[in-house]
């Protein structure tokens, strides 16, 4: 090849790389990335000394490792507790940590609601909803037939068989 | 040095052969402080005085003999026993004696061999110096001054991009690409990101340049990673089909060249991170080697008479309409190219080219990248440096060149 013709196709030393060019399908259709998880509506359910609170767990997305596009269930604290131990046993991910226990609002002589406090379940509804937020957006949690089972099957089998969703 | 003070009644001054013109370079001390030092390269000759001022004039300073020694050597830190010496050449500069005033010897280390380029890193260090020892029978006089070593090479003839598909299954997939492989220190990186597959919102986008330095080896090396630069080339949530240039201008960074197992040593090695950061603060990131090289400094003067003489050449032919018939392929080139040469090859073409030898051997003598003694054909020559831009060649118009 003639040096005249690698002078002429020579690009300047900061010029772009060609992109491909985007479809216009890509450019506006909704992203895929899409999932909002909404922790809402708070219950007491029972009286004195047996009741406790749950809330809704609302989902959105359109990720295609989530089986239902929408989905709604209700859970309390403990379940919260239980996915986060399944997590941490199974998953290799630093899982983020739940809102408080509320111990000390249980005990005995407290003024007010303690854990049925309007404002504490408003704080714990809160600190519930960025949790799960974190955790289901998580590339390898999204693995755990636990995160699942917690999202979007009305009841949580605590005797399930853990595993992973994907084969990767 | 602790032993040439004023207690021991004589001061030791080296100075270097040419040093106001010398060109200097920075390099770091041990303890961070940094420190201009004359800047010399491979095969060139280290010369100059010693000066040995007797401080009270009047009394005697007996010695077993005067030397200077000219050292390179690497330290590793971790080791402090270990020092060793890969360049060692020693002068004689006096027989054993006594000195009453003060006295100068000239010294001259030719065309000194000088492999490896200094460097001062967190684990390990590479430095030449000078050191004259003044023997005495209880404690020497020892003064040492430091030079700093640049090695330089040659613009590489192959120079593959890098282009790869990484990403994590299902849920992001990204192309990314770098014009280069191997980049010199005043270089532009110049690439992108293509995206295929984004199901997790990414926030931010960012290029990393990571040095990691390896120093000793074995069981005992240290490993040492430092992050030299960090560069946002997006903010916000990309989809797929999207594209993100990057250009990255490496001038304005601390860095090195690459180094390979320096006298089975340490090493220096150079990554690209490209780090995705996501709503949730997760980082995603896939890092890339490159190698980084010392290319000699443009000058404002072409290297070659010859690109000068060919500009005024085709200048003047077209002043007078007259075609005149070139006599060498890369005055051809010349005559019908417009711009003029721009690229290394044609840098090299015209330095082979009958009818230059003259020219060639000239810029040999400037060019400080050269060994003394290499010839004018070596392609080596102009190609490690870009031939002149337009406005180099335009600029001299000078008809005593011609």
């Amino acid at each position: 090849m003639s040096n005249q013709q690698q002078q002429q196709q020579q690009p300047s030393a900061t010029q772009r790389l060609q992109p491909k060019k985007q479809t216009m399908e890509d450019a506006y259709s909704p992203p895929a990335n899409f999932l909002e998880i909404d922790v809402c509506n708070p219950e007491t359910h029972g009286l004195n000394k047996d009741r406790y609170t749950d809330y809704e767990i609302r989902l959105r997305t359109n990720l295609p490792v989530f089986k239902l596009k929408e989905s709604s269930v209700r859970r309390r604290y403990s379940d919260f507790e239980w996915l986060r131990a399944e997590l941490e046993r199974d998953s290799k991910i630093v899982v983020p940590k739940l809102p408080g226990k509320a111990l000390k609002l249980q005990l005995p002589f407290r003024g007010g609601d303690g854990r049925f406090d309007d404002e504490f379940i408003e704080e714990r509804r809160k600190g519930l909803e960025e949790f799960i937020n974190k955790v289901a957006g998580h590339p390898l949690a999204q693995n755990e037939k636990c995160l699942h089972m917690f999202l979007q099957e009305q009841t949580i089998d605590k005797a399930y068989v853990p595993g992973k969703v994907r084969t990767t | 040095s602790f032993f040439g003070l004023v207690s021991q009644g004589a001061e030791i001054d080296i100075v270097l052969d040419g040093q106001e013109s010398r060109k200097t370079a920075e390099l770091k001390l041990e303890d961070g402080r940094k420190e201009r030092l004359p800047l010399y390269y491979d095969g060139e000759t280290v010369s100059g005085k010693v000066n040995i001022l007797v401080k009270k004039s009047g009394t005697k300073l007996e010695h077993q003999g005067i030397k200077i020694e000219f050292v390179g050597q690497i330290d590793l830190y971790f080791d402090r026993g270990n020092r060793h010496e890969f360049v060692s050449m020693v002068r004689e500069l006096a027989r054993p004696g006594i000195l009453t005033q003060g006295v100068c010897y000239g010294f001259e280390f030719v065309n000194v061999e000088k492999p490896y380029e200094s460097y001062s890193g967190a684990n390990v260090r590479l430095r030449y110096y000078l050191r004259v020892t003044v023997v005495k029978r209880l404690s020497d006089l020892v003064k040492e001054q430091d030079i700093c070593v640049h090695t330089l090479a040659q613009y590489p003839d192959l120079n593959s991009s890098i282009k790869m598909e990484v990403g994590i299954e299902d849920c992001l997939h990204i192309e990314f690409e770098y014009n280069k492989s191997k980049y010199h220190l005043k270089d532009v990186i110049v690439g992108k990101i293509f995206f295929l597959l984004v199901r997790i919102k990414i926030r931010h986008m960012e290029v990393q340049i990571i040095r990691r330095e390896l120093a000793g080896s074995g069981p005992a090396a240290l490993n040492e990673s430092e992050t030299l630069a960090k560069f946002e080339i997006m903010d916000g949530a990309p989809v797929r089909g999207e594209s993100i240039p990057i250009r990255l201008f490496l001038s304005g960074y601390d860095l090195t060249p690459s180094m390979r197992d320096v006298n089975k040593k340490f090493s220096v090695k150079y990554y690209l991170n490209l780090v995705l950061v996501d709503e949730e603060e997760r980082r995603y990131f896939k890092q890339q080697e490159i190698t980084l090289f010392r290319r000699a400094e443009k000058r404002r003067r072409p290297i070659a008479n010859s690109y000068i003489e060919q500009a005024i050449f085709h200048h003047r032919t077209a002043q007078f309409g007259q075609q005149q018939q070139p006599t060498t392929r890369a005055q051809q080139q010349q005559s019908q190219a417009t711009p003029p040469l721009t690229t290394p090859e044609d840098a090299a073409a015209a330095a082979i080219s009958p009818g230059r030898h003259g020219d060639a051997n000239n810029s040999a003598a400037d060019s400080p990248e050269l060994e003394s003694g290499s010839t004018h054909v070596s392609p080596a020559l102009p190609a490690a440096r870009s031939a002149p831009g337009i406005k180099d060649v335009l600029g001299e118009d000078d008809d005593d060149n011609y």
